[in-house]
């Protein structure tokens, strides 16, 4: 197995703020690989460095095999593409469906984009009736189901999901992930997820990492967490909350 | 637990809102009476369980309109009584707590001057008693340094301090019924198990009436009495909280079985079926 994705000692300073204090990850070529921690840990900003949206100091970032520099060249994108948390953020207001999914095919300059805007709507399960209508017409799940075909039209082989459910309520979370499994088992993707929510990322992914102020934790696989088998008392007190509320 | 006088009787409670394209319904004849217990209302988006809290707070926006054959508190008649009486009921005797400590604390006063103006707003007493009371409150919900945390801005602290401050302000003038819409769901988790606990244990030992408004089906099972499942503006199911595995009502076990857990693997997840007569 190569890997797909791989970080090395990566760096993100804000000002003086150190967000990401030397990060190594590497994940496997058609791995769904999860990132958790409570908010402040660093995980998004990984996510973000590995896109150009946050400034890396130091460290490498390698793209299937291929060392990323200061800039992302176009290639990048049509290899990396990434769901943000909140649809009713991440979409532009005064834009349909139809230009919202011209838009990553028109920089990129791909031709069959009739076929592909189609294809997309139905992967995800809208359709064509959903081509022309805006943002504001959809529910949040239909949102976030447009923002992953979006990701999708430019059939990356990776995909960086940031909390792409935790906007939604609990039925709609459920029918996003089924969804985000299928296109997975489909088009053989690699995931890199981020999400507070333990009980998803076992349930998404192989493998993860825990993460705590910038700085990994641990790395487990889901069935080590599963059976209770962490060495890191803060792995072992965010299992317990994720267990719920027990009266003392 | 349970006094024989409700704390809090809503019956048949309606929240109607005018908008351009028709009246929208959010809460739809809703019945439950409160006692000296916590309930839990859950739902999702749009269900109507927030507008039922704002409603019995009396803080409901005014282009809506609230109607109900009852909606008493203490046998106080919330819809006759006058505003002015209302608001002396609001933050006294009746407080609500929102989700996000961020929006719901005044960013330009410090977080001991807006638990200090609650409690003078209520009740009388000196300005050096009211700081001791507020300092006493402030050690109340677990901060351990009052005094530092007194003189501080709500930007100045995490999400979770700033929530408990506002427990703490909410609870300086000795509410008997709390309304938490959302209390932990803008904190992160192993904060939410601090933040519910501080709370489980002033609302036990207060003697007060909980209503938990959330989401959150797992942690409202856990934290509550009873619940209250709404869905679509009304409620689908009432039941014990220790009896949520017996839930007879299909949304409710839906909701329950369509979350992942960790240890059972189900692929897909059981997605809801949602049925035109649950909303009827």
């Amino acid at each position: 197995m190569t890997a797909a994705l791989s970080v090395e000692g990566l760096e993100v300073v804000f000002d003086r703020f150190r967000a990401l204090k030397g990060v190594s990850l590497e994940v496997r070529e058609g791995e769904s690989y999860g990132l958790v921690g409570e908010s402040g840990s660093g995980k998004s900003t990984l996510l973000r460095a590995i896109t150009g949206l946050a400034p890396a100091s130091s460290g490498t970032i390698t793209v299937n095999g291929k060392v990323l520099g200061k800039t992302r060249e176009k290639a990048f994108y049509r290899e990396v593409q990434m769901v943000f948390q909140d649809p009713y953020g991440s979409l532009h207001p005064r834009q349909t469906v139809d230009r919202l999914l011209q838009e990553p095919l028109a920089i990129h300059g791909i031709a069959d984009g009739e076929k592909r805007i189609e294809r997309a709507l139905d992967e995800v399960g809208l359709g064509k009736g959903f081509r022309f209508r805006y943002a504001h017409q959809l529910s949040g799940g239909q949102r976030q189901r447009v923002a992953i075909a979006r990701a999708l039209i430019l059939e990356p082989s990776i995909l960086l999901l940031d909390e792409p459910t935790s906007a939604l309520d609990a039925s709609v979370q459920a029918e996003v992930l089924n969804l985000l499994e299928e296109v997975r088992r489909r088009r053989k993707l690699t995931f890199l997820m981020v999400s507070h929510d333990l009980a998803i990322i076992t349930h998404m992914c192989e493998r993860l990492m825990v993460m705590q102020n910038g700085e990994v934790v641990e790395t487990l696989t889901a069935s080590q967490l599963i059976g209770h088998r962490v060495s890191e008392d803060y792995t072992r007190n965010l299992l317990r909350a994720s267990e719920g509320f027990v009266r003392v | 637990m349970n006094d024989d006088k409700a704390l809090l009787e809503v019956e048949d409670l309606h929240v109607t809102f005018a908008t351009r394209t028709g009246l929208v319904q959010a809460v739809r004849g809703v019945s439950f009476s409160l006692g000296r217990e916590r309930l839990g209302i859950v739902g999702e988006s749009g269900s109507g369980k927030s507008q039922t809290g704002r409603a019995i707070m009396g803080v409901t926006l005014p282009q809506a309109k609230v109607s109900a054959k009852k909606l008493a508190f203490d046998g106080i008649d919330l819809l006759s009584v006058s505003p002015s009486q209302r608001r002396a009921l609001r933050g006294n005797r009746i407080a609500m707590i929102l989700q996000d400590p961020k929006y719901s604390l005044d960013p330009v006063m410090t977080i001991g001057r807006q638990i200090v103006e609650t409690l003078r707003t209520h009740e009388k007493v000196s300005k050096a008693e009211a700081r001791e009371r507020a300092l006493d409150m402030l050690r109340a919900v677990q901060i351990r340094d009052p005094a530092r945390v007194f003189d501080l801005h709500p930007h100045e602290v995490s999400g979770g301090m700033g929530q408990r401050a506002m427990i703490a302000m909410m609870l300086i003038a000795g509410p008997e019924l709390m309304i938490a819409d959302e209390p932990t769901s803008a904190l992160d988790v192993t904060v939410q198990l601090d933040v519910l606990n501080i709370l489980d244990r002033l609302v036990a030992e207060r003697g007060m009436g909980l209503i938990f408004i959330s989401h959150d089906l797992r942690l409202v099972s856990s934290f509550c009495d009873r619940v209250v499942v709404m869905y679509a503006g009304k409620v689908v199911e009432q039941l014990k909280a220790s009896e949520l595995r017996d839930a007879r009502h299909p949304y409710t076990r839906g909701l329950l079985n369509c979350m992942p857990k960790i240890g059972f693997e189900r692929h897909p997840l059981p997605v809801l079926d949602r049925k035109p007569e649950w909303a009827a």
